[in-house]
């Protein structure tokens, strides 16, 4: 890997540290144990969904069918494209090429911002249909419970994810500002990529939990 | 050494007078200061979750509900319960002496990451600021627990703003482990191996996977109880279609792992207590550090054990109750190779090793009444009576507190540059030693006997043990209160410590005392293994 | 490090298994359409874990750290089934458990 001291974009070494090699070691294990933390965060949430899915399995198809699978479809694509212009922008850090790096992180940006738009016109969908849950829950069908008991899991992990991915687009603009005033470093971008790819990830598991049960039917 | 009347800031350098600023101690990045800067904190967290328990000894003296109403009576016994655990054992030990020390055994400047350092006690500070809240204005009568759907749907207590407490400090811890994972995995001085690691880091290690593993599940959870308290969509609610049990399942999968966040630590203060008190190298290393690691593995295998009567299925009860007896096997592995240790060691009998050897039989009895719970049959008569409460409490007590107490003394004059009055040290110790048996153990008769736990009244046939108990419990807050005043007197009038004054192994003790800012002169090389112990050895210089 | 061409095969790859998880969804296979959508789903986060977030270029020891949580997850839902799914087999009279599957 090109050290990346050699490129106008380069680390500066912290007191704690004896080499460069050993701080970007430690930053990205730093990073990834976060990200361990995140998959049992959101895993716990998963398994009560998993859990339920099985127990009302056919209410919650039936559920899952008010979800629109066109704007489900177009998001993860939104956001597996998001994750290319990610890695592109990093790539472009280690070679230190600051306007492409930026042009990739505006990228990044306008994907993830997207993608939080289609999410917003979703639950603005669902706002307007009586579906969210709680004392307002309007539900024809014969299993209302369940139902709404789908809709929390819904609203709670895409909410979820959506605070994680507003989170990345704040990080990724910081990015964007630090580039500008050329003041970014190759291994800080290094390290939000791999949160940003993580964010992808969950929206990976997500998206067949959520709208794909049952769709044949 | 003549006692030296000179005030705490020392002739030499070192991290307590580099800077004396307020802005400099808040504002601080040096491991040390911020373990300093728990120490404190989790002090007084102590002194509140023991008014608590005061406040429940005191009103089962008698059988009659007569001190406390049953709803102050829930809330008391609840706000000790989250206090002790939360805001004290879980940090103790790792956020004081590992923040301390982890650095410096491994030979490094700083953990890797300072300033997550300085975030999580700031996240612990406002964690345990929203639990004073909570604790003024009503607190929460759900018990530590917080079981659906009392909690959330009934409650009349503080449960949304607990929950949030709690989260708080989970993510405070989350990044304690953190650091330490990346530190002992990265920042090892040269020759620093696996196979050299003092013990003290194998156990924070093994904790740290604990903490970063199982506190993001309690995080969620809290965050799904907060929810329903809220929306009342019932997650966890049966009327709704919900499963009550699914919480205990979630709760129990952090909750049970937690209590070897609490655990871990102290034995790995206790391998270094027993080699350096022995003179001897631990015996069966290997052994002793991959114990470490099986418990925390093993820790997530057994959360069900809590559940034996819940209602969940009597065939996950056989599954947990085997692997629950499976986990005691590292930890037994441990309290042999201590013993083991001491053979034809050479002992002497300071504090830190009386901490020590009342820890390796506290802990065991609480060991052994722990694998009593695990037998399914015996948990069904004795589930939510008094036998449980003293199974805990000889382990986090008798255990996790004792080798706190037993490594604060030890590392003392590390961090201070003081000694303690070692006449002192001992009373308290052994105070301490005796008031925690009268206390705790007529419980575990009581609660065999069929006295039920979070009862503020109870069947007068309990009386006696439950007068022996607080009696226990008034002795106990005699010997906590002693240390308390001598390592302040010590930090004034104590006399001034050398760098090494037990003679004991370790790269801390290669360094002043207290110890330079970068910790070390030149980083060091490690050529030894751990425990290098020997005849010829450094004597007490 | 990869070169941007393979970013962009990855990418493509990730497309093409994004299409295929909403066009077998309408298919019935029956009990194994949730599988086959976690395979897929599987699949692809591993393809953005080992090319996207570099860990097929780093050590064992990174590969081990992204692995873990999702190893523990897994102990969470094996275990916590051992529970769910043996919810109805003691016969006993009266209603059906709640939650049994």
């Amino acid at each position: 890997m090109p050290e990346a001291a050699a490129s106008p974009i380069h680390s500066r070494m912290k007191h704690q540290f004896e080499t460069l090699a050993q701080q970007h070691h430690a930053d990205t294990l730093g990073m990834w144990v976060f990200l361990g933390t995140e998959v049992l965060f959101f895993g716990g949430l998963i398994t009560a969904y998993v859990l339920y899915r099985t127990a009302y399995s056919a209410a919650f198809a039936h559920a899952s069918l008010t979800l629109d699978i066109v704007s489900g479809t177009v998001m993860t694509v939104v956001l597996l494209g998001s994750s290319l212009t990610m890695a592109m922008a990093v790539h472009a850090a280690h070679l230190g090429h600051r306007k492409t790096l930026a042009v990739f992180l505006i990228l990044t940006i306008v994907l993830g911002l997207a993608f939080l738009g289609i999410k917003g016109h979703e639950y603005y969908q669902k706002w307007e249909d009586h579906h969210i849950p709680g004392p307002g829950f309007v539900w024809d069908g014969p299993d209302a419970r369940a139902a709404q008991l789908f809709i929390y899991f819904y609203f709670a992990l895409t909410g979820l994810h959506a605070l994680h991915m507003i989170i990345g687009a704040g990080i990724m603009g910081v990015l964007l500002l630090q580039t500008a005033l050329g003041r970014v470093r190759t291994y800080t971008v290094e390290i939000s990529g791999l949160y940003w790819h993580f964010v992808d990830i969950v929206w990976i598991f997500l998206f067949p939990l959520l709208y794909l049960v049952d769709r044949h039917k | 050494m003549a006692a030296s009347t000179e005030p705490l800031v020392g002739r030499t350098p070192n991290y307590l007078n580099a800077e004396h600023s307020v802005k400099s101690w808040l504002l601080t990045t040096d491991h040390k200061r911020i373990a300093l800067l728990y120490l404190v904190s989790i002090t007084v967290m102590f002194a509140l979750g023991g008014i608590f328990a005061m406040l429940i000894r005191i009103e089962l003296i008698t059988p009659q509900g007569d001190l406390l109403s049953s709803d102050s009576y829930n809330r008391a016994f609840s706000m000790h319960g989250i206090i002790m655990i939360f805001f004290f054992l879980v940090p103790s030990i790792p956020a004081t002496l590992g923040n301390f020390l982890v650095p410096m055994m491994v030979g490094a400047r700083d953990l890797a990451f300072p300033r997550i350092n300085l975030l999580s006690w700031y996240l612990y500070i406002a964690g345990a600021a929203v639990m004073l809240y909570v604790m003024v204005t009503g607190g929460v009568d759900t018990g530590w627990t917080f079981y659906a759907p009392f909690s959330s749907l009934f409650s009349n207590g503080r449960v949304t703003l607990t929950v949030v407490a709690v989260f708080i400090a989970g993510f405070s811890s989350i990044l304690t482990g953190l650091n330490f994972i990346v530190t002992i995995h990265t920042m090892r001085a040269p020759g620093m191996t696996w196979g050299r690691l003092p013990l003290f880091l194998w156990s924070h290690y093994a904790t740290a996977v604990i903490m970063v593993l199982a506190t993001p599940v309690l995080a969620v959870t809290m965050m799904m109880l907060g929810l329903e308290h809220v929306f009342h969509i019932g997650i966890f609610d049966p009327a709704l279609g919900g499963d009550p049990i699914l919480f205990q399942h979630l709760f129990w999968f952090y909750s049970h792992p937690a209590v070897y966040i609490m655990i871990l630590p102290g034995m790995g203060v206790v391998s270094e207590l027993i080699a350096c008190f022995s003179r001897k190298r631990i015996f069966g290393y290997g052994f002793v550090a991959f114990a470490s690691l099986a418990i925390a593995i093993l820790s997530f295998l057994v959360w069900g054990h809590h559940m034996f009567v819940s209602g969940q299925s009597a065939y996950a009860g056989m599954v947990f109750s085997i692997l629950s007896f499976l986990v005691a096997v590292p930890s037994a592995i441990k309290v042999f190779n201590w013993t083991a240790t001491m053979y034809k060691g050479s002992i002497s009998y300071d504090t830190p090793m009386l901490y020590a050897l009342g820890f390796i039989g506290l802990f065991t009895m609480g060991g052994l009444t722990g694998m009593m719970l695990a037998t399914l049959g015996i948990d069904v008569h004795v589930h939510d009576t008094y036998f449980v409460i003293a199974h805990f409490h000889y382990i986090m007590v008798g255990g996790a507190v004792m080798a706190y107490m037993g490594g604060l003394h030890y590392w003392w004059p590390k961090l201070s540059g003081r000694m303690y009055p070692e006449i002192w040290g001992r009373i308290s110790a052994t105070i301490i030693f005796l008031g925690f048996n009268l206390t705790f153990f007529p419980q575990f008769i009581a609660g065999y006997l069929g006295m039920p736990r979070r009862y503020h009244a109870y069947s007068p046939e309990f009386q006696v043990y439950n007068v022996l108990s607080s009696a226990g419990a008034s002795i106990l807050a005699v010997g906590y209160l002693m240390p308390l005043i001598y390592f302040f007197w010590s930090m004034r009038y104590g006399p001034r410590a050398p760098a090494n004054p037990w003679g004991a192994t370790g790269l801390e003790w290669k360094t002043a005392s207290p110890p330079p800012t970068e910790n070390f002169e030149q980083p060091p090389i490690v050529l030894e293994e751990a425990y290098h112990y020997s005849d010829e050895e450094a004597p007490i210089a | 490090m990869p070169s941007t061409s393979t970013y962009y095969k990855i990418f493509a790859l990730l497309m093409i298994l994004a299409f295929a998880t909403t066009g077998i969804a309408f298919i019935d296979l029956g009990i194994f359409n949730p599988i086959v959508a976690m395979l897929i789903a599987v699949t692809k986060a591993t393809l953005v874990v080992l090319f996207f977030m570099h860990v097929r270029y780093q050590g064992r020891l990174t590969f081990v750290f992204a692995i873990a949580g999702f190893c523990w997850l897994l102990i969470l839902l094996l275990l916590i089934s051992t529970d769910y799914l043996t919810r109805g087999w003691l016969p006993l009279p009266g209603a059906i458990p709640p939650m049994g599957f």
